[in-house]
């Protein structure tokens, strides 16, 4: 082995920096999973009858579900009964009213993070609503947002405050009955994001949301929900961390989205939760169902998501053009080392005249990492002069670790143009020789060939976003050198 | 700076080089000629520290210093530069900002900040002027799609923004045509200074007639069969390498 390729192994295995865990005194439901526990969840949330019905439809609907297999992740059967569906932070009285009530523990896990709560967020432009757990703890800047008519909130306030809203689009993207996750986060969701842009209005801000799973043996399921009126524009990142344990926890969020005529909504993903350790023990299994409705005509739907964590991931951020004219675009960077796994991609369903998608996935896998891209490009009858572009680009580092392409097209449409193009490529030997003989070492030559791999996805990220990803894929590569 | 005694390397087992003695003092342009396959690029990988190349005896050292000992950065760092024959793609990164990596790297060696952006912007204009590169060469990523000259005159204006003190250019002249010639080797003239060293590695004479080297060495076989000054390079254009091949065993033996 040559000294480059033991670099490049070396650099595949590096210690997780957020498996720290805040100590703070949590409110959390035995495990185990039944009506009642659901009917304790809608209670604690103090939710309307028609969603503990939708819940429980949901759950009845679950009973009768397998787990799929059809992805090629492997792991051992899930016991639902040993997990616990709520875990909150406690909270004196009626919780916190503003950023200065929040416990101040929190807190600094958040400042820990590097996650802009308060007056950072404000500088930033960024306004943040953080999930811990399974309750939203903050939702910063709400007031500016507001006098837009803009509503960012937490799921649950959002259940309370905007009703109406919330169940006009509650599954009309993701219905219950979608898949075996997707279902049992109907039953037990407990908290998310929640917005709504008025019509004709551009969110001038980014909206964040920072997703943290603290308590040991809790599943996560939050459940998002973005509706863009007619002309809306909005551009919404979410990130996400867990501590490092043992044994596997299990997060199945649903995240839904709802474009209206010439609206665009932009989603962008940073998932970092814990990936387990070098041998493969514990990690987050990152079970999700993402999917935008290009409703009306014009709309546009953009997924970019840069998955470095969790022990598996799962999860194919979709669109559903309806709407003619519309555009869907699917932008992923995934990497894995170690025993991660990850079979991902998306889904582009053409329904509307003209609608167009593009799928850029880049995958890299290091040690023994599994990366498998899957997706469906499908053509309707009705869907006229449709067009996709697919480009699935995978790089390998070192000799034990796979990357897979799945791409299933399906055209109904004689008028419809559909490419796909994929490549597989190794970091070479001639090319860290280029960069050392320029004086960059291994180390850096190696984050600098991985994120010009990457490019094309990066530039899709908000300015700060991409500067984050970048330095995670940075660290994600470094090795403790010695 | 460079004195390179009694080399011998071989490559996946076979002797490529078999006794070079070759020193090269500051301000000294040195030529090396020879036919394909004696060497040449051999060599040059060796010098810089390529993996794969190994040095079964002999030494190389750089203003004293063993440079075999150290790694392929580190000699960057210490200011040799190689000029690849083959300059290799990196998709998606700037040619720009590889070469402010680059930059950054030697800085950091040298125990200097990072580089200033305005400053850095202001050399890297100046220089691309003297290899007269199109700015928007700057965006594009390192060598890729660059056609063949393209990628010989970023090899040129990397070693003039970087100012290595010794650079080998390992047939920097192959696939030119007569202007962009012209254009490398004015490149490399304005480089040269009396404390910088070049080894001008080349298959013909014709781009020793725009960089006029100090020396000129035959190399055949793995061995300099010859040294003399600038007209050794007409010579060898008149009766070719044939004169110098009367052992083609030597150096050919398998593995
Ligand atoms: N990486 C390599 N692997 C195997 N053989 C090599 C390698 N590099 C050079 N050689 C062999 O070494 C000999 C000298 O090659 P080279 O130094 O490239 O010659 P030149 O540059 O003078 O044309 C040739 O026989 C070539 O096949
Ligand atoms: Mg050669």
């Amino acid at each position: 082995m040559t000294d480059s390729t033991k670099t490049l192994e070396r650099l595949a295995t590096s210690d997780y920096q957020y498996g720290f865990v805040t100590d703070i005194e949590q409110e959390t439901v035995a495990p185990g999973l039944n009506e009642d526990v659901i009917r304790l969840i809608s209670a604690k949330k103090e939710e309307p009858d028609w969603l503990l019905e939708w819940r429980l439809t949901a759950f009845r609907h679950w009973l009768t579900q397998q787990q799929p297999q059809w992805a090629r992740v492997h792991y051992p059967p899930i016991d639902y009964q040993a997990i616990s569906y709520y875990a909150a932070p406690k909270q004196k009285g009626d919780g916190p009213k503003s950023l200065d009530e929040i416990d101040p523990e929190l807190r600094r896990t958040y400042e820990k993070l590097g996650i802009p709560l308060a007056e950072q967020a404000i500088l930033a432009g960024v306004a943040v609503d953080a999930v811990f757990d399974s309750v939203s703890v903050a939702t910063s800047y709400k007031g500016k947002l507001a006098e837009l008519g803009i509503v960012f909130c937490s799921f649950s306030e959002a259940v309370r405050e905007h009703s109406a809203l919330v169940r006009q689009y509650l599954g009309s993207v993701v219905p219950y009955r979608d898949n075996y996750y997707a279902t049992l986060n109907s039953s037990v969701f407990s908290d998310g994001s929640f917005v709504y842009i008025p019509p004709g209005v551009r969110c001038p801000m980014e909206l964040s949301t920072y997703f943290r799973i603290n308590a040991s043996n809790t599943g996560q399921f939050e459940r998002t929900l973005i509706i863009a009126a007619e002309g809306a524009y909005v551009s919404y990142l979410e990130g996400c961390t867990a501590p490092q344990r043992d044994e596997n926890q299990l997060h199945a969020a649903v995240v839904e989205l709802i474009a209206l005529d010439n609206a665009t909504i932009k989603y962008s993903t940073v998932q970092n939760w814990y990936p387990g350790d070098a041998k493969g023990r514990g990690g987050i299994y990152n079970f999700v169902t993402k999917r935008g409705l290009c409703k009306g005509h014009d709309s546009r739907i953009s997924w970019t998501q840069v998955e470095t964590g969790s022990a598996i991931t799962w999860k194919y951020p979709s669109c559903i053009l309806r709407g003619e004219n519309s555009v869907g675009e699917f932008y992923s960077v995934a990497i894995t080392r170690d025993y991660q796994q990850a079979d991902t991609g998306t889904k582009m369903i053409h329904i509307g005249k003209n609608t167009r998608s593009t799928i850029v996935s880049k995958g890299i896998s290091a040690g023994h990492g599994q990366n498998a891209y899957r997706g469906l490009v499908k053509i309707m009858p009705t869907a006229e002069n449709a067009r996709n572009h697919s480009q699935c680009d995978s790089l390998l580092m070192g000799d034990q670790c796979g990357a897979h392409t799945f791409p299933y097209i399906e055209v109904q449409n004689p008028s419809a143009q559909v490419a796909h193009e994929a490549s597989t490529s190794k970091i070479s030997e001639d090319q860290l020789f280029y960069c050392r003989q320029r004086g960059i070492s291994t180390e850096n030559a190696v984050s600098l060939i991985v994120n010009g791999f990457c490019k094309e996805v990066f530039k899709e990220l908000p300015m700060e976003f991409a500067v984050e990803a970048q330095k995670l894929i940075e660290l994600k590569l470094e090795g403790s050198v010695g | 700076m460079l004195e390179i005694r009694n080399l011998y390397a071989t490559v996946e087992g076979r002797e490529i080089l078999n006794g070079i003695d070759l020193i090269i003092r500051p301000g000294e342009t040195h030529a090396i000629m020879g036919p394909n396959g004696s060497g040449k690029s051999t060599l040059a990988n060796v010098i810089a520290g390529r993996e794969g190349y190994v040095v079964t005896g002999g030494e190389i050292r750089f203003d004293g210093k063993n440079l075999l000992e150290m790694d392929p950065e580190t000699r960057a760092c210490e200011g040799v530069f190689l000029a690849f024959q083959y300059p290799v793609e990196i998709p998606g990164v700037a040619n720009l900002y590889f070469l402010k990596a680059a930059v950054n790297a030697v800085r950091k060696y040298r125990g200097e900040s990072p580089v200033d952006a305005m400053d850095f912007w202001d050399l890297v204009h100046e220089r691309m002027e003297l290899v007269k590169m199109d700015e928007s060469m700057l965006k594009r990523s390192v060598n890729e799609g660059f056609s063949g000259g393209e990628k010989k005159r970023n090899e040129v204006f990397q070693m003039a923004v970087l100012q290595p003190r010794f650079a080998v250019m390992d047939e920097t002249d192959s696939g030119l045509d007569i202007d962009a010639l012209k254009v490398v080797a004015d490149g490399v003239n304005a480089l040269r200074n009396p404390e910088r060293g070049f080894l001008v590695i080349t298959h013909y004479q014709r781009l020793l007639d725009y960089i006029v080297p100090d020396y000129v060495h035959v190399l055949v076989n793995g061995r300099i069969a010859r040294s003399g000054g600038k007209e050794l390079a007409l010579e060898l254009e008149q009766q070719g390498y044939a004169l110098y091949n009367e052992e083609p065993g030597r150096a050919r033996r398998a593995a």
